[in-house]
This record gives structure tokens, sequence and C-alpha cells, in this order.
């Protein structure tokens, strides 16, 4: 494992909250209720904390030249980013935002279990810390996954469409890249194969209860790991980088 | 990693004990449990503090308030944050429990209690109006990530429970 192996491993982890930050920020003042608003900006603040966490480490520790974690969210391009096309996908209507973020939650959950015990004290330590709050969000989406699935039958179908459109991007979650795959030989990154079963069961039990179908489907989406994003990514960085490039080095 | 783990010197204690959490002022950051060690070394006041929630948005201000107040009292300050061992409620003190429900936030119970109330499986959460637990989840996440919303079924008092995390 060399320092750019794990500098992109941990682009990879910290893209993902940073984008589903973004996405969920993007809420902010247009949930769909007072509590669920404020419910949705708060997971998108955990994401932001942990994504400022992983930033720092990189530019403080593991870059030679004089960078910020700013640096690292607001000025790489739309290829240098590694999150996985899931997060990036676009709020539709509300069952897409919670399907979204219960796909996202059970495997960050997980993930971040299993990073605990990485060889990396720094990735280590921010799991820990992490690992809580990721418990929380996936008890949250889970719940309303399961109100929406099982509750009148304009819910039932949202949710069901959402399900069906989202659950090509899961398979992209358990993709090992070469960078990845030096962190995991090396004992810093996590074996995500390890756990892709307890995944999809745990989902497929969600939905079952949620009286939804679990999609039977071969094709699955991917890229965004190696870079290659949707179409809503684009949309989505000229939103967020916006002030940075519009007014370089400008600070509040 | 327990409070007695946790190390203050005496002439520093009074001057961390004056911050207090931007979001809840009658908290002071001692209390809070978010001060994992202060010690003076080569002239410096050294202070590691640790996040609640990682994303928590108090904790540049914090940063902010214990350098002005160390510096008003003449000290070099160095702060830095720590996230390992992570922040549990279990590092709040009596005291800050006591400071956040007279201030009408209800604080953290035990674990097993927190997860019985937030799945809505048992009524144990205290109103911090009347008192009485028969108290209902309104919302996992409240006016900050740290709190849910509850609603007293007797004396009908919207409040904040401070969520337990271990």
């Amino acid at each position: 494992m060399n320092n750019k192996n794990l500098q992109q491993y941990i682009y990879s982890i910290a893209d993902n909250a940073l984008i589903l930050g973004q996405r969920l920020g993007e809420l902010c003042g247009h949930g769909p209720t007072l509590e669920t608003d404020i419910a949705l900006t708060n997971i998108a603040l955990d994401l932001l904390g942990q994504t400022r966490s992983y930033y720092q480490y990189i530019a403080q520790e593991l870059m030679k030249e004089d960078q910020t974690e700013d640096d690292l969210a607001f000025l790489r391009k739309e290829r240098e980013y590694r999150n996985v096309q899931l997060v990036e996908q676009p709020n539709h209507d509300f069952a897409y935002i919670i399907v979204r973020q219960y796909f996202f939650d059970v495997f960050h959950h997980r993930f971040l279990s299993r990073l605990q015990r990485s060889k990396n004290v720094n990735l280590e330590a921010i799991a820990s810390k992490s690992i809580k709050e990721a418990a929380y969000h996936e008890r949250f989406s889970g719940d309303w996954l399961k109100r929406l699935g099982d509750g009148t039958a304009e819910s039932h179908q949202r949710a069901q469409q959402a399900v069906d459109d989202l659950w090509v991007y899961t398979d992209e979650l358990f993709h090992t890249t070469d960078d990845d795959q030096a962190c995991i030989d090396a004992g810093h990154g996590v074996d995500v194969t390890s756990f892709k079963s307890e995944y999809f069961q745990v989902i497929t039990d969600l939905l079952e209860e949620a009286t939804l179908k679990v999609p039977e489907t071969e094709f699955f989406q991917k890229g965004g790991k190696k870079g290659i994003h949707t179409e809503h990514m684009g949309y989505l960085l000229a939103e967020m980088q916006y002030m940075q490039r519009t007014y370089p080095d400008m600070k509040w | 990693m327990t409070l007695n783990d946790i190390h203050i010197d005496n002439q520093l204690y009074p001057i961390l004990k004056n911050v207090s959490d931007p979001e809840i002022p009658v908290l002071s950051i001692i209390d809070l449990g978010v001060v994992r060690s202060a010690h003076l070394e080569d002239g410096k006041a050294k202070v590691e503090i640790t996040p609640t929630y990682s994303g928590c948005p108090a904790m540049d201000m914090i940063t902010d308030e214990v350098e002005k107040a160390l510096r008003e009292k003449g000290y070099e300050p160095e702060v830095k944050l720590i996230l390992s061992p992570a922040w549990t409620t279990d590092w709040m003190t009596e005291e800050g429990k006591k400071a956040l429900k007279d201030y009408g936030i209800a604080p953290p119970t035990d674990a097993v209690s927190d997860k019985q109330a937030l799945l809505g499986n048992k009524k144990v959460i205290e109103c911090t109006n009347c008192g009485s637990t028969n108290t209902k989840l309104v919302s996992q996440f409240a006016s900050t990530a740290c709190k849910a919303m509850f609603q007293c079924e007797d004396c009908g008092e919207p409040f904040d429970y401070f969520k337990c995390l271990t």
C-alpha cells in the first residue's frame, strides 16, 4: 500500500458522505414536514462532519502540498470523486430520499463497524466516532421505509418505484478497486465482500416487512468508485462548487 | 474511559468551567464532558476537546471561546480536537444533567431505557415541565443532532431530550 492507494481509498469513503450530505442539505427548508426536514438536515450535518475528519486527515497528514479540507471538497473535478453512484441520485421525492438513505445506511453502519478494526489509527478513530451516528441514521430511514411501504396505496407505490429504480446502484457498494485492495491487504481497509450477503439479507427482510417486492434484476450500474458518474453528479457539483469557483479562495 | 480519566489542571479548571456550550448556554463544556484534558506545559495551556457529534457546529466556536478565555487569563492556548475515544453521554457530569433539566432539556438516561424510549416501547423520559413519564417520541431528531423531540401527554409540553450515546 502506498500513499496514493490510501488517499484514494479514503476519498472513496469520504466522498460518499460528502455527496450524500450535499443531497440532503438541498432539503433544508424543503422537507415534507418540519420534523423530517430537521431530521434529514441533521443527518446531512453528521455526514459532513465525518467528511471533514477524513479530508483533514488526507490534507494534513498524507499530502505534501499545502492543501486544506476545503480544497479537497470544492476544487476537485467530477472524475476525481470516488463516491458510489447511489449517493448522487437526485431527491426525486420523499420515497427516493428514504430508500437511497436506507440502502446507504445499511452499508455504512456495517462498513464502519469493520473499519473500527483498521490498523490505521486515524481511520479507526473516525469510524468509532461515526458508527453511532450511522446506526441512528439506519434506524430513522428503516422506520420510514416500513411506514411508506406499509402505508397508503400512494406511498406504497412510490416506495416500490424508488426501490426498483435505485436497486441497480446497490451492487457497486461492494466493488473493490485496486486501491481498495492494496489497503485491505495492508490491514487498513475493509473487505466489503465479507458482508455483502448480510447486507442484502437485512434489506430483503425489511422490504418484506414493508410489504415491498425485492427487485429481480441481474443488471447493476457501476463506475462511481472509478470516477465515472451519472449525469446528476455534474449538476450537484456545479451547485456545490459554485462559490469557490467564482470567487477563488473566498472565506466566510 | 470514564470521567475519572479526565485530567484537568487546577489552575485551568475554573477558566474552562466558565466556557459554555453555545447551543446550551447553561451547560459548561466541562459538565458536557467535551474537555478531555487540560494542562500547562512549556508555558502553554494545552487543552484537548472532543466533539459530541461529528458534525457538531459548536466545536469551532467552543475552540474559539476556550482560546479567548485562556488568553484573557494570560495563558498561551493550544487547543486540539481529538476523536478517540469517542465521546459518550456518560461523560456528562451530574451537575451538567441537572443544568440541562432546569433549562428544559430532558437529560440522557441509561442506554437501555434510552433505546426503549426511542423505539417507543416504554415511557421513561420525564417531562421537563410536570415530571410525568407519560411522554411520547415526536421525532428522532430535534433542534440539534444530539437531541430528540418528545411531547408530554399529560401537560402537553413539547421538549427536547438529550439522546444517550454510549
